[in-house]
């Protein structure tokens, strides 16, 4: 069910359906692989089926036989191509230590699915063929799978680093010294618990692909790519591969879905480019499921430790997180941040003293890196802190919700400046969980759990509620500079008004699946005057768009949007000194609706936008000095993040006698401030409810002591389909955010944030009067057997 | 996702069909519906040097009222299957589990004869027709013969057909209004079991046979055994393990799939009696 709100009468706020989708749903959208690229070069790699080995002799005579090869090559073969290592562009500490990485590996595989070598062919299927011939001896080591083991150092990966340990990254913040441990040994509650975020694998509709085309004469290379981010990949691939900037385009075409995982800069991207130019020919190459399971970065991969301190009343006094993070086999673009994204979001909605102490170790194992998964680092630090918080509940014996509602920071406090220094620009935590108790009918489910739960019940029911706060936007600028990210977090747009009254908008967003070119449409069609089919985006072609730092982190719209509607305003004020000037009135007396430029009092005294467009084309009589055209570029830097909120609740029935766990309601109330298009912004929470709620209950990459990937196809890492899912009911607040004209926020990924941990409370709080006090995720069928049987044998010894 | 390199021929006929996996020896392997071999060929897990395409074989197609019993040929579809009125009418509990098999993709492409020559214990079919006590026919070179289902599974993916043999038919009984039941424990529904049961009583006669608790599908005797000398449906179903040799993989242990045959088979009798 979908709560349907009222909507504003003009083109922002309606439910437009999106233009995207008839060419999406009819299979006419273009994907990289449906380019058609006379003459290109096919890749295949060949892939480490070990997890750590050295790489003894790599013999190519048998590939190379195989009709149609054009080339093979070892890792070793290929060390003249780069001109430097892989990036990473977040050396989170001055002493991170970071092994260099090549998108071939020439001494040592250090994960099953590490590239050792590759195969160019005519066709995709003899570059497969060939690969299989490739005749790699290994000499294999031991695996680090497990992060405390990778941190004992017993076996180390990257020799020549002398340790597993990328970096240690610490936040601590008291309000006089000593304060943490103060509030921890004077609190009338704590609790200490160890959560585990499960590795996973994003498993975007479209697997990567990647074509690179270069131009016969004078060195211009276009690559094509599934990727969330042309514009980084483009500063990226030349800088790795010594190619001029300006040489360098980069297009994603169609990009179905990325959740993260193409947020990146891949050894296959590189290679694609690099072979192209060496062989002056086009190459391409396709990524298999199989591999994506292998190659393509996997999400979370955590161990949180989080203490509690709270008063009497449940008031929180302090809170302690130690986390121990897998950044998997190397760092890719953006790993070692990841876990510092959710280091500002520990003490989740509440209002917490000065009394904060957050550490970060991260390791390095020999499985697939780690990087960005939708929410990256803020799934992760709700889950700990929302299911710490009922925990905490349960200790003290109070309803869950109760707790949560004496520690929210209250409406009246906003705007909050929170223990981190962060602004908390606006909120309202309450409103939305009292919201979301009304469509959960929370008092309701606990009074039919009274009666239900009963000693021997074979169906017992339980609620889960999770508050959380997404920190996205990303982001001000200066903030990454103090994170030492090596980027900017600013978006530009340009807007052209063409002769005809039609308007181009350029983004540096880069949609994969979001609708974009929808949601931008309308800003642009409020602001103008003009019908959303009247605006044209273009985007996600470096050539097209040279400027813009893509999307990812929920940052499209309340940067790139808000960037828009900026450009948007100059438009307006350089028509309206044209209507000015025509009218021979004054500016100040002019005002602009409708797509109109009127006189104020005096209605018939107008000039439309169209009128004003073909003026400032032809250039006939403009002001003295006033440049034609209309057109406008801004580029914005968002004074803060953009802080949705929300409550989701969730319900489920677990059958004791199998595990099974039944998810009967899921509310979701999120509050993204204004919504552009409210469909949109059901879609969004709809999917990423989903994915929060897979990891809940679903999906695990699951790999062997050997460091083999055990869930590598789609029959093991069970993705949910629809039938393995609940209807949700959204509801949502709107609390405009009062730093960017639009009033918008992002809405991304709010439901994967609530989501995970809404699903384990209520499956834990289902089984809490058998003893059970926490679940593993994912909450299977077994995983719920075995800790209803540890607990009612504990308790019956 | 590229399989290895194979030929491929089609056959018109079961005999032709016969005729050229004679001739083309091993590493030929008939080609169904595909569902289950393609995707072995995708990861390149299987490797047959020549596929002999049955699919347009039309005459295989069909279920028929066959007196005692209902004749269902081997290129039936599943959603065929799972349709047919003739065996909601004698066989309800055959249809209900074929509309259990995979999503409704494979029940479309994916065959009766091809899922029971699979031989997969984790399939639906398989332990549904060896609780129903079905017989298969096989052809031949040398003609057909009829196999019991209870002599068909031999190992995992191995069955008692022959190289040179294709299975034609399957003979279901007609239940003759026994209660029945089918049980199917998964995680997503377009899953294999983790643990499923096929199930049916009549008076004191029983089958109860067991979906991916063993390297084959598992008949139950012991239940069934049990049943028929009056024991209850709770003290039957603590003997739902009893042929099983359970395996361990990523959703079940060996002890939970144990755990899981005793609740499921227990829950199958309460319904197959009701």
């Amino acid at each position: 069910m979908t709560d349907l709100q009222e909507r504003p009468a003009g083109v922002l706020g309606s439910r437009l359906l999106r233009r995207e989708d008839p060419a999406l749903l009819t299979g006419e959208a273009k994907y990289t692989n449906d380019l058609n690229v006379p003459g290109a070069l096919h890749l295949a790699m060949v892939r480490s089926p070990y997890a750590h080995a050295r790489i003894t002799s790599v013999d190519l005579s048998a590939a190379l036989a195989v009709p149609g090869v054009v080339a093979a090559y070892s890792g070793a073969d290929l060390a003249g191509l780069w001109a430097g290592p892989m990036p990473c562009a977040w050396p989170v500490t001055e002493d991170m230590k970071n092994p260099p990485h090549y998108p071939v590996a020439t001494g040592t595989a250090c994960y099953v699915g590490d590239g050792v070598a590759c195969v160019l062919a005519t066709s995709a299927t003899a570059a497969r063929d060939a690969a299989e011939l490739v005749d790699v001896q290994y000499e294999p080591m031991e695996a680090v799978v497990d992060l405390e083991d990778a941190l004992s150092d017993r076996v180390v990966i990257h020799t020549d680093l002398g340790t597993n340990k990328s970096y240690q990254w610490d936040l601590k913040i008291e309000g006089e010294p000593g304060q943490v441990d103060a509030a921890f040994a004077a609190a009338a509650y704590t609790v200490k618990e160890r959560y585990v975020q499960q590795r996973l694998i994003p498993v975007a509709m479209e697997p990567r692909a990647v074509c690179a085309v270069p131009q016969p004469f004078g060195g211009d290379m276009t690559l094509y790519s599934a990727t969330q981010v042309p514009h980084i990949l483009k500063v990226m691939t030349a800088l790795t591969l010594g190619i001029p900037e300006h040489q360098m385009r980069v297009v994603a075409p169609s990009v179905g879905g990325g959740f993260g995982s193409k947020l990146n800069v891949y050894a296959e991207e590189l290679l694609c480019v690099a072979l192209a130019r060496k062989h002056g020919a086009p190459v391409r190459w396709n990524e298999t499921r199989s591999e994506n399971h292998l190659a393509t970065i996997q999400g979370r991969g955590q161990i949180q430790h989080i203490e509690l301190a709270a008063d009497a009343d449940g008031k929180l006094t302090a809170v302690r997180v130690r986390l121990l993070a897998d950044m998997g086999a190397y760092l890719q673009l953006v790993t070692p941040g990841i876990p510092l994204l959710g280091a500002f979001l520990y003490a989740g909605v509440y209002d917490l003293p000065l009394a904060y102490d957050f550490s970060c170790t991260s390791v390095f194992t020999t499985l697939t890196p780690t990087d960005a998964y939708r929410g990256a680092g803020r799934p992760e630090a709700t889950y700990a802190i929302e299911r710490a918080m009922d925990a905490l509940a349960d200790t003290m014996g109070i309803d869950p919700m109760e707790l949560r509602r004496r520690n929210f920071i209250r409406k009246e406090q906003f705007p909050y400046t929170a223990m981190t220094g962060l602004v908390y620009d606006s909120g309202d935590h309450d409103a939305a969980a009292t919201k979301a108790a009304e469509l959960a009918d929370y008092d309701g489910v606990r009074a039919r759990q009274a009666a239900q739960n009963v000693p021997g019940a074979k169906k017992v029911i339980g609620i889960g509620q999770a508050s959380y706060f997404e920190m996205c936007g990303l982001a001000p600028s200066r903030v990454l500079a103090s994170l030492n990210y090596s980027a900017g977090g600013w978006e530009a747009a340009t807007v052209r008004v063409l002769p005809t009254n039609k308007i181009q908008v350029v983004t540096g967003t880069a949609p994969h699946g979001q609708g974009h070119e929808t949601a931008w449409s309308m800003i642009v069609a409020e602001k103008m005057g003009v019908a959303p089919e009247d605006v044209d985006v273009l985007h996600s072609d470096t050539a097209i768009a040279p400027l813009g730092l893509d999307t990812y982190g929920s940052r499209s719209l309340p940067v790139g949007g808000v960037a828009i509607a900026m450009a948007c305003d100059k438009v307006i004020d350089k028509a309206k000194k044209i209507a000015a000037h025509q009218l021979e009135a004054d500016e100040a007396d002019l005002e602009f609706a409708g797509g109109t430029f009127s006189v104020k009092g005096t209605p018939d005294r107008a000039l439309p936008l169209a009128a004003i467009a073909f003026e400032a084309f032809t250039a006939h009589n403009l002001p003295d000095g006033m440049e034609p055209n209309l057109e406008a570029h801004t580029t914005y830097d968002p004074p803060n993040f953009s802080w949705p909120f929300g409550t989701h609740i969730c319900t489920v029935e677990v059958d004791t006698e199998t595990g099974q766990v039944d998810v009967l309601q899921y509310v979701a109330v999120d509050d993204c401030g204004v919504q552009v298009n409210p469909l949109i912004v059901e879609g969004q929470v709809h999917g990423g409810v989903i994915q929060g709620l897979a990891q809940a209950l679903f999906e695990e990459a699951v790999y062997d002591d050997d460091g083999n990937l055990k869930s590598g196809t789609l029959a093991e890492y069970l993705v949910p389909a629809a039938s393995d899912v609940p209807s949700l009911t959204l509801g949502h607040t709107v609390t405009p955010s009062p730093t960017n004209q639009l009033g918008v926020k992002g809405i991304g990924e709010a439901g994967t944030i609530g989501a995970a941990p809404a699903v384990i409370n209520a499956v834990v709080d289902a089984l809490s009067h058998l003893g059970v006090r926490d679940m593993p995720m994912p909450a299977s069928p077994q995983n719920v057997w075995a800790a209803i049987n540890a607990a009612t044998q504990g308790a019956s010894k | 996702m590229i399989p290895a390199a194979f030929d491929y021929v089609r056959a018109g006929s079961a005999e032709e069909a016969i005729a050229l996996i004679g001739e083309h020896g091993e590493d030929a392997k008939f080609l169904a519906g595909g569902h289950s071999l393609l995707p072995l060929m995708k990861l390149r897990l299987a490797q047959p040097s020549v596929l002999v395409d049955i699919g347009r074989v039309e005459d295989l197609s069909y279920i028929r009222d066959a007196g005692d019993h209902i004749a269902i040929g081997a290129l039936t579809r599943h959603m065929d299957v799972e349709k047919s009125p003739l065996l909601a009418e004698h066989v309800p509990l055959l249809a209900h589990a074929a509309g259990h098999v995979g999503d409704p993709q494979v029940r479309h492409r994916g065959t009766m004869g091809g899922t029971i020559a699979h031989a997969d214990p984790a399939s639906d079919l398989p332990a549904t027709t060896l609780a129903l006590g079905a017989t298969y026919v096989a052809q031949g070179p040398n003609g057909t013969r009829e196999i019991a289902a209870a002599d068909f599974y031999q190992g995992f993916l191995e069955s008692a057909l022959a190289a040179d043999e294709m299975l034609t038919e399957i003979r279901v009984p007609k239940m003759g209004g026994a209660g029945w039941s089918f049980q199917k424990f998964n995680r997503r529904a377009q899953d294999w079991a983790i643990v499923g049961v096929a199930a049916w009583r009549r008076n004191g006669d029983s089958g109860v046979a067991l979906v991916n608790m063993g390297s084959t599908p598992i008949l139950a005797t012991s239940v069934s055994g049990a049943l028929a000398q009056g024991a209850s449906v709770s003290d039957a179903a603590q003997l739902a393990a009893e042929e099983a040799e359970p395996q361990s993989d990523l959703n079940a242990s060996p002890e939970y799939r144990v755990h899981l045959a005793k609740v499921l088979v227990r829950r199958a009798l309460e319904q197959a009696s009701a």
